[in-house]
């Protein structure tokens, strides 16, 4: 009986000893996991910045015949998991990606809240996150808890302050005075700007007239746009999200809400924005932004459009596109699929992304675009953190 | 006063989400769950004729309509009745309908998502702005509640002036003693379910006009139309119009005066009240 069990062990132990030996050498494609939300409140969001450049990330890397690790050209897939815009369903995704589907790497979760859920998982599997579409504070002490993780989009300071800055250069153009309203989402990113983007106004000089919050999902915006223009602002500034950003602008047209300027946040750089509000978006702000005229951006557009058949946003489609070069490059220089020493790679090196050249110091995107502005039909980015070539802000001519 | 305009727009709105479900849960006692679904499915449907065909979305009523009203039908006949007919008492076929319709809210949920996607949809519709007494509102939100007055109206007075609807309001009193007086009570309820939801569907490609939708929202539509059909009495018309305008009008003057993050506390308190003092809903009546 003894024997029999053991015999057993040892021809389990053997076939399996096969098997692994054998799935490694017969390894001939990289697997990448992605889980992100194809549902839920931020499905829309996931749906126009994060599913679809991933997408043409890999058609292109798959035309070239993969990515080349120690010269050896292997193809890429892609295993997609919906996380339901639910931290704990990513959670799960992303533990069944590690475990059951042993992906090589991941492409990093969809928006803040579910990189940062996801987090202390992927460090333990030992990923490398370069999130590419979280918006934080937290850049630096995230990046020293986690140090796999890489934060490309930017801070909720600097994308703040960045409004105070644009409103400034607005001031002194004339095309508006001192008095701001400011509206927040009551949600992570609405709050974050909030209270980062209130004291950089007040700093700046402007008087904040009309100030609220709003919870998440809210679509009736006829009493906020009526009690702001009560007040009579220059100026209108709404960290909002997608439902809320488009909600505003059309109750503000509406409403001909008459200010110099009229910022809204997450969304106004969608192509969809353009769509829906037309001629009516010229000269709105709003979070985010590209270079739409720098060298290959608007061919990679054109691809994108090609590829996917959608239209890249003008912010985090590029930057979720990006974090794949960066990996696809790191993966290069390394010439390996192991996750330290790519992780590692990530850290030191300068990658040349669709975004231009790319470093990351201390884990942390430094250089990023911050405010955006809907000029003759494109969304130019206004103000950046240092990377150049910010068009002049425009002042916001009324809503026809 | 622009509160007051503005908070009988909104409830305008919502008399428009909660009238479907009305009938639904009145007459055919289905607690639809999939009623936001159905109305976000018409919001797609809507959209589509929009920009494909550039269909007018009020013309385009008239083509969702019908569908809607088969669509339904069919929906009673092949999954709900086999409920109705195994149902031993109201309290089992309320959970039995509860449970198959959330599953056709995943359904619908499903054919939206792999037709359409996750994404956020709008389109531009009477989106231009009409003064009344100083202050602007945008056409297809008065367009829209014009289109609630107009529903309500008609179907108050198909329920109460007309030999069939006296039928169906009976069927919503008491299934079994309809029966005895030679109502057709299986047709009945298949027919009230049905006209839920076609009026669900139209109520849905007005929204449209107006509203930024996904195929994700279905839930919060299905959540306000039934805090406003308990609230209203269920199964009463006239109470589910008067809890729409009265939840719309606190949800303005709450936003506008306190603040807008206490809209959904307004809500909620309001229910409660009714909840607390009137159970059986404004204009229901006290079980017997």
């Amino acid at each position: 009986m003894k024997r029999r069990t053991m015999i057993k062990t040892v021809a389990a132990a053997t076939l399996a000893g096969v098997l692994m030996a054998g799935g490694a050498y017969a390894q001939e494609v990289i697997k990448l996991g992605a889980s992100a939300p194809k549902s839920g409140p931020l499905a829309g969001g996931a749906e126009v910045s994060h599913w679809p450049a991933i997408k043409l990330w890999l058609h292109d890397v798959n035309a070239r015949g993969g990515i080349d690790v120690g010269g050896k050209k292997m193809p890429v897939e892609v295993i997609e998991y919906d996380d339901r815009t639910s931290g704990e369903e990513a959670i799960k995704n992303i533990q069944r990606l590690a475990t059951v589907d042993k992906v090589d790497f991941l492409v990093a979760p969809y928006a803040t809240g579910l990189n940062l859920a996801t987090a202390p998982l992927i460090a333990k599997y030992g990923y490398p996150q370069l999130a590419a579409t979280a918006v934080t504070d937290g850049v630096d002490e995230f990046a020293k808890r986690w140090p796999n993780s890489f934060w490309l989009l930017g801070t909720s300071a600097s994308f703040a302050e960045s409004v105070a800055d644009v409103l400034v250069k607005l001031r002194d153009k004339g095309a508006i005075g001192d008095k701001v309203a400011v509206v927040n989402v009551a949600d992570a990113f609405g709050i974050e700007l909030m209270n980062a983007g209130k004291p950089a106004m007040e700093a700046a000089g402007f008087e904040i007239v009309y100030e609220t919050s709003y919870p998440l999902g809210q679509q009736d915006f006829a009493p906020i746009i009526s009690a702001a223009q009560a007040a009579e602002p220059d100026a209108f500034v709404a960290f909002s999200y997608p439902g809320d950003t488009f909600g505003l602008s059309a109750q503000a047209k509406i409403a001909n809400l008459d200010v110099g300027a009229f910022y809204v946040g997450v969304a106004t750089a969608f192509p969809a924005y353009l769509g829906a509000n037309g001629a009516a978006a010229e000269g709105v702000l709003g979070a985010g932004a590209v270079n739409p005229d720098a060298p290959g951006m608007a061919e990679w557009r054109a691809r994108h459009k090609d590829v996917t058949g959608v239209d890249a946003d003008y912010w985090a489609s590029a930057m979720t596109y990006s974090s794949l070069q960066i990996l696809e490059q790191a993966i290069n220089k390394v010439g390996s699929l192991d996750k330290a020493a790519v992780t590692e790679a990530i850290k030191g090196g300068t990658f040349d992304t669709v975004l231009g050249e790319m470093t990351l110091d201390g884990n942390v995107n430094r250089k990023f675009w911050t405010v955006g502005q809907w000029q003759g039909g494109k969304f130019y980015g206004v103000a950046s953190t240092g990377i150049g070539g910010e068009a002049e802000p425009v002042a916001k001519n009324g809503w026809e | 006063m622009s509160v007051i305009i503005s908070g009988l727009l909104l409830g305008g709105t919502y008399a428009l989400i909660a009238v479907g479900l009305t009938m639904q849960y009145g007459v055919s006692r289905i607690m639809n769950l999939a009623n936001g679904e159905n109305l976000v499915f018409a919001c797609f449907v809507a959209f589509w004729l929009f920009t494909t065909f550039a269909i007018n979305p009020i013309l385009g009523i008239v083509l969702i309509v019908p569908l809607a009203f088969v669509l339904n039908w069919l929906i009673y006949t092949y999954a709900m009745r086999p409920l109705v007919d195994r149902a031993k008492n109201r309290g089992q076929l309320e959970v039995d309908s509860i449970l198959a319709t959330f599953g056709l809210l995943f359904i619908l949920q499903g054919i939206m998502k792999l037709t359409f996607g996750g994404g956020y949809f709008n389109y531009n519709f009477l989106a231009v702005p009409v003064t009344i007494m100083g202050s602007n509102y945008g056409l297809n939100r008065i367009v829209a509640f014009i289109a609630a007055a107009v529903i309500a109206g008609a179907l108050y007075l198909f329920l109460n002036h007309t030999r069939y609807g006296t039928a169906i309001r009976a069927v919503a009193v008491d299934p079994v003693s309809a029966g005895l007086v030679a109502i057709d009570v299986p047709r009945a309820s298949a027919f009230a379910f049905a006209l839920g939801g076609a009026l669900t569907a139209a109520s849905g490609a007005l929204l449209s006009t107006f509203y930024t939708f996904n195929a994700d929202m279905g839930i919060i539509f299905t959540m306000k139309a039934l805090i406003i059909v308990i609230m209203g009495g269920v199964g009463d018309v006239r109470g589910a119009v008067l809890a729409a305008l009265l939840l719309g009008l606190a949800e303005t003057a709450v936003a506008t005066f306190i603040d807008p993050g206490l809209t959904i506390a307004a809500t909620y308190a309001l229910f409660m009240l009714v909840l607390l003092f009137r159970p059986q809903g404004i204009f229901g009546k006290r079980p017997s």
